[in-house]
C-alpha cells in the first residue's frame, strides 16, 4: 500500500519531467544552439519571475481558491518599492522589505474579500488585479521608475555567482524560494491546512480549524510571492516597469497545473510546479530559436496546457477506478 | 452500578410549522449501546443534533454525568466528549490518516514551523491498534474503502478522549464482512465503558448490537427497551403507533390495463440490487422505503442518469436501449426529481421558455429560428391543462410557489409527450393545499393514461395515493403490496427487512 501509493505520487512527476526532458532534447536536436550554455541560462532567467509567481499560484490553488492579481500586484509592489527608494528616500533594504508588505497587504484585502465578504475567489482577485494594474500606473506617472543611485541593486539579481559567468544571483533567489515553498508546502501547519481546506473546506472547519484567518493567510502568502518576483523582475530590468504584468498571473497558473496542481484544490507539488514553469519556458523559448513567432508560440503553449490537464484528468480517473 | 452518561429530560424543539421534538427524554450508559429507532422524521436527528450543540433546546434539560449542562454548540459538545459520526464522513481526501485524525491538533517538530508527522503517524499507529484495525497511517483517506473511512472516524472520535459517540446508519453503504467488523470495534469501544448511540433502522442488526432501544414517534420518546425483551414486531408496532385512518383516493385504473414500462434486474452500484417492477398505464405505482432504501437510485438507473451494470428495460412490451437521460425521454420516460430548483427548471427564465425547452425541435420554424407563437400557445395550454397559478406565461418561474414550479416542470415533460412519469417525493417543501393539489394532479394524469411512479417517504401520501406500493430496503426490493394490504404496518414490515418477509417477497 505504502509503495504503491509513492510509486503514484512518484508517476505524476516522472511524467512531466519526462516531457520537460523530451523537449529539451527535441529542441537540442532541431537547434544546436538550443543547448548552449548561454541559451540554457536565458531559459533559466526567464523561469525565475514565472516561477516564482506560479510557487504563489500552488498554495492559493490548492486550497480550492484562484489568485488573478499575481502578476499585477507583482508590478505594484516593485512600483511601490521603486516610488519609496527614489521619491521618500528609503534606503534600499527597506525599500525591498516595503515591497513585501506591499504584496502582504494585497494579499490580505484579497482574503479579507472572499472570506469576509464571501466574495467569489475569482472576482475578488480579478478585482485586486485592476486595482493594483491602476494603482501602478497612477502612482508611477505611466512611467518607469529606475533605481537610480543604487548600484547593487541590479546585482541582486544579475550578479554573478560566485564570479561565474552567466550564472546569476537570480538563479540563487529561486532555488532558496524553492526550498522554503517546498518547506512550507510539506511540512509546516499553513502547508497541511492549505491542503485541508482543499480538500473538504466543511470538514476542516469542523475539525476546529479557523479557516477564515487560514485562506487570508494564504492569499497573503500568495502576495509575499508577487512581491519575490516583482523584486527579481524589477532587479533584472534596473527599473520597476508599471505597464507590465498583467497576464503573468495566467502563466503562473498555467505552469502550476501542467505542474499537477488540481484545480478542485487539495492537491500539488512544490517541485511538480517548477518543472510546470521549466516547461513552459522551454516551449516558448525552443520556438523562438526555431524561428516560430510569438503568435504561434501561444497557440502551442494553450495547446500544451489543455493536453497536460487532460492527461492528469485520465490518470486520476483511472487511479479511482482502481 | 453503571454510570449514566448522558440524560436528556422533557425536550422540545419547535421549526417555524413542525413540532420536531415534544418532550422527548433519553438516557445514555456507560458500557451500552443503545439504539435509537424511529421513521423518517420521527425526531433521532434533531434529537442528535441538541446534543451536539448543532440546535438549541427551546425546554427541557441536559444532564452529563448527572450534571446538568447547557450546550452551546458543536465545540461543547466535544468537550464534554460528545462525537457525532455522519453518514456524510467529513474527512479530507487528500490527506494521511494520521493527518485526518489529528487535523487542527498537529504535532509540532522540534523547529519552530515545522511538522513532526513521524509522532502523529506513531500515535494514529498506536490508536488503530488498539481498536484492532489493520490500516497504514500514511495512506491517502480517499484511496480508503468508506468502510475503512468509517473507522478512520472512529479512531478520530477517540483521539479526543470521545466517551459518548453517535453513529447516524453507519452501516448503511457496508458490506457483511465489513460490518461485523464494525461491530467488532464497536464492541471494544461498549467494553471500555463507552457509551454508543447508534441509529439505524435495520432492525436485525440492532437485534446483534445493541442493549436497549428507544423508539420514537412524531418528535416523542415512545419507549425505551431491552433488546432482549423486545420482539420485532413490537418494535413496529411502537414506530408506526396508532393506525391513522387515511383515505384512500378512488383507483381509476381499468382492470385490464396493459403494462406500460417493466424493469428487470436492475443493477447499478451499491444501492440498487436486483430491482425488477411493472408499471400499467393508468396507474400509480409507489415506491416506499425509509431513507437511503436505494429508491432514487432506481429511478435514476432507470432513468438513464447513472450507468447500469445490468437489467433490462421494456415500454410497451418492447425493450428499450437507455444509457442516457436523452434515452429515457425518447422513450417517453421523464423524471421530476426532489430538488426542483437544481435539476428541473430554469429559474431565471419564464414559463414559456421551461415548458418547451426539452421539445425545441418542434418549436422551430425553419431549421434555425424559435417559432415563439407556437412555444406561447403550447405553455398556455398547459396552463389552463395543469391550473398553473401565473399572472402570464412571461412570468419568470422564480417567482411562482412550489407547487406551481412543480406543474411547471410536468408542463415541460407533457409537451415532450412522456408516458411514463417518475415523480420524486413530489411534495417535499410544499405546503397542505399544494400538496392537495399535486395529489390531485397525479389522480388526473393517471386517468389520462399516464403510467405514474411516486417515490415518496411519506407514508400516508403512498397510502392515499397509490394503486399499488413496492417496497425496498438497502436497495432490494422486500416486498410488494396491493389494496387493502397497502398500510403502515405492512410497508414498515417490508421496509426495515426482516428475513422472514424477504423470502416472502420472493416468492
Amino acid at each position: 500500500m505504502k509503495v504503491q501509493l509513492k510509486n503514484r505520487v512518484g508517476t505524476q512527476k516522472l511524467i512531466i519531467l519526462a516531457t520537460l526532458l523530451a523537449l529539451f532534447v527535441f529542441f537540442s536536436l532541431m537547434r544546436p544552439n538550443f543547448a548552449s550554455y548561454l541559451n540554457l541560462m536565458t531559459i533559466a532567467l526567464s523561469t525565475c519571475v514565472n516561477g516564482i509567481l506560479a510557487l504563489g499560484a500552488t498554495f492559493v490553488i490548492t486550497s480550492g481558491g484562484i489568485d488573478l492579481s499575481l502578476g499585477t500586484t507583482m508590478t505594484f509592489c516593485s512600483v511601490m518599492s521603486g516610488v519609496s527608494f527614489v521619491s521618500w528616500g528609503f534606503p534600499i533594504w527597506l525599500a525591498i522589505i516595503f515591497g513585501f508588505a506591499v504584496g502582504a497587504v494585497c494579499g490580505a484585502i484579497s482574503g479579507f474579500a472572499i472570506t469576509k465578504m464571501k466574495l467569489p475567489p475569482f472576482i475578488a482577485t480579478m478585482a485586486m488585479q485592476m486595482m493594483t494594474k491602476g494603482l501602478s500606473l497612477v502612482v508611477s506617472g505611466i512611467k518607469p521608475v529606475y533605481f537610480t543611485g543604487s548600484e547593487n541593486y541590479k546585482r541582486i539579481a544579475m550578479g554573478n555567482f560566485l564570479g561565474i559567468e552567466g550564472f546569476y544571483n537570480a538563479f540563487i533567489l529561486f532555488i532558496v524560494i524553492i526550498v522554503v515553498a517546498h518547506l512550507t508546502y510539506s511540512k509546516t501547519l499553513l502547508g497541511r491546512y492549505t491542503t485541508a481546506i482543499g480538500s473538504n473546506q466543511e470538514a476542516a472547519r469542523l475539525s476546529g480549524i479557523k479557516t477564515d484567518k487560514w485562506k487570508i493567510l494564504i492569499y497573503v502568502v500568495s502576495g509575499l510571492f508577487s512581491a519575490a518576483a516583482g523584486l527579481v523582475m524589477s532587479s533584472r530590468l534596473g527599473s520597476a516597469q508599471p505597464q507590465l504584468g498583467a497576464g503573468y498571473e495566467l502563466e503562473a497558473i498555467a505552469a502550476a497545473v501542467i505542474g499537477g496542481t488540481s484545480m478542485s484544490g487539495g492537491e500539488g507539488t512544490i517541485v511538480g510546479t517548477v518543472i510546470g514553469a521549466f516547461i513552459i519556458s522551454v516551449l516558448t523559448n525552443g520556438l523562438r530559436t526555431m524561428a516560430v513567432s510569438t503568435e504561434w508560440q501561444t497557440v502551442v503553449t494553450g495547446f500544451v496546457l489543455a493536453l497536460a490537464v487532460y492527461f492528469d484528468k485520465l490518470r486520476r480517473e483511472r487511479r479511482e477506478r482502481a | 452500578m453503571t454510570q449514566n452518561l448522558i440524560k436528556m429530560v422533557g425536550i422540545s424543539k419547535e421549526f417555524p410549522g413542525v413540532k420536531a421534538l415534544i418532550k422527548a427524554s433519553f438516557h445514555l450508559d456507560a458500557g451500552e449501546v443503545h439504539a435509537l429507532v424511529g421513521e423518517n422524521g420521527a425526531g433521532k436527528s434533531t434529537l442528535m443534533k441538541v446534543l451536539t450543540g448543532v440546535y438549541t433546546k427551546d425546554e427541557g434539560e441536559i444532564f452529563h454525568k448527572g450534571q446538568a449542562v447547557e450546550i452551546q454548540n458543536i465545540r461543547h459538545s466535544q468537550d464534554l466528549g460528545i462525537v457525532m459520526i455522519h453518514q456524510e464522513l467529513n474527512l479530507m481526501n487528500h490527506l494521511s490518516v494520521a493527518q485526518n485524525i489529528f487535523i487542527g491538533r498537529e504535532e509540532r517538530g522540534r523547529l519552530p514551523f515545522f511538522l513532526n508527522d513521524q509522532t502523529l503517524n506513531k500515535k494514529a499507529a498506536e490508536i488503530l491498534r488498539h481498536l484492532n484495525m489493520d490500516i497504514d497511517p500514511t495512506a491517502k483517506v480517499g484511496e480508503l474503502t468508506v468502510a475503512k473511512q468509517q473507522m478512520i472516524e472512529i479512531a478520530k472520535a477517540l483521539s479526543y478522549n470521545s466517551e459518548i459517540i453517535i453513529m447516524d446508519e453507519p452501516t448503511a453503504s457496508l458490506t457483511d464482512a465489513e460490518i461485523s467488523d464494525l461491530f467488532r470495534v464497536v464492541r471494544i469501544l461498549r467494553d471500555e465503558g463507552k457509551g454508543i448511540i447508534y441509529i439505524s433502522h435495520r432492525l436485525e442488526e440492532l437485534k446483534q448490537i445493541s442493549d436497549r432501544i428507544t423508539v420514537m414517534r412524531d418528535g416523542e420518546t415512545i419507549q425505551t427497551l431491552s433488546t432482549q425483551e423486545a420482539s420485532t414486531d413490537t418494535i413496529i408496532r411502537l414506530m408506526v403507533g396508532r393506525e391513522l385512518f387515511i383515505e384512500k383516493e378512488q383507483s381509476t385504473l381499468p382492470g385490464d390495463a396493459p403494462v406500460l414500462f417493466e424493469a428487470r434486474g436492475i443493477q447499478c452500484g451499491r444501492m440498487v440490487k436486483d430491482v425488477s417492477f411493472q408499471v400499467r398505464k393508468g396507474e400509480i405505482l409507489g415506491f416506499a422505503g425509509l431513507v437511503g432504501a436505494g429508491r432514487t437510485e432506481t429511478a435514476r438507473a432507470v432513468f438513464g442518469a447513472d450507468r447500469r451494470s445490468g437489467g433490462k428495460l421494456l415500454v410497451n412490451g418492447a425493450p428499450v436501449e437507455i444509457h442516457s437521460p436523452a434515452d429515457a425521454v425518447r422513450n417517453g420516460i421523464a423524471y421530476l426529481s426532489e430538488d426542483r430548483k437544481q435539476y428541473g427548471l430554469l429559474l431565471g427564465l419564464d414559463v414559456e421558455t421551461n415548458t418547451s425547452i426539452a421539445s425545441m425541435k418542434d418549436f422551430l420554424r425553419g431549421k434555425l429560428f424559435i417559432n415563439f407563437q407556437k412555444a406561447c400557445q403550447n405553455a398556455e395550454e398547459k396552463v389552463s391543462e395543469l391550473d398553473v397559478r401565473t399572472p402570464s406565461v412571461k412570468q419568470l418561474v422564480r417567482n411562482l410557489s412550489g407547487g406551481n414550479q412543480q406543474k411547471v416542470v410536468l408542463g415541460k415533460w407533457l409537451t415532450r409527450n412522456c408516458d411514463i412519469l417518475i415523480f420524486d417525493e413530489p411534495t417535499r417543501g410544499i405546503d397542505v393545499g399544494a400538496k392537495n393539489e399535486i395529489y390531485k394532479l397525479l389522480r388526473d394524469l393517471a386517468a389520462m393514461g399516464k403510467a405514474i411512479i411516486l417515490i415518496s417517504s411519506e407514508l400516508p401520501e403512498i397510502i392515499r395515493m397509490c394503486d399499488r406500493v413496492i417496497v425496498m430496503c438497502e436497495g432490494k426490493v422486500t416486498g410488494e403490496v396491493v389494496g387493502e394490504d397497502i398500510n403502515q404496518q405492512r410497508i414498515m414490515e417490508y421496509a426495515t427487512a426482516r428475513e422472514e418477509n424477504k423470502q416472502e417477497a420472493g416468492k
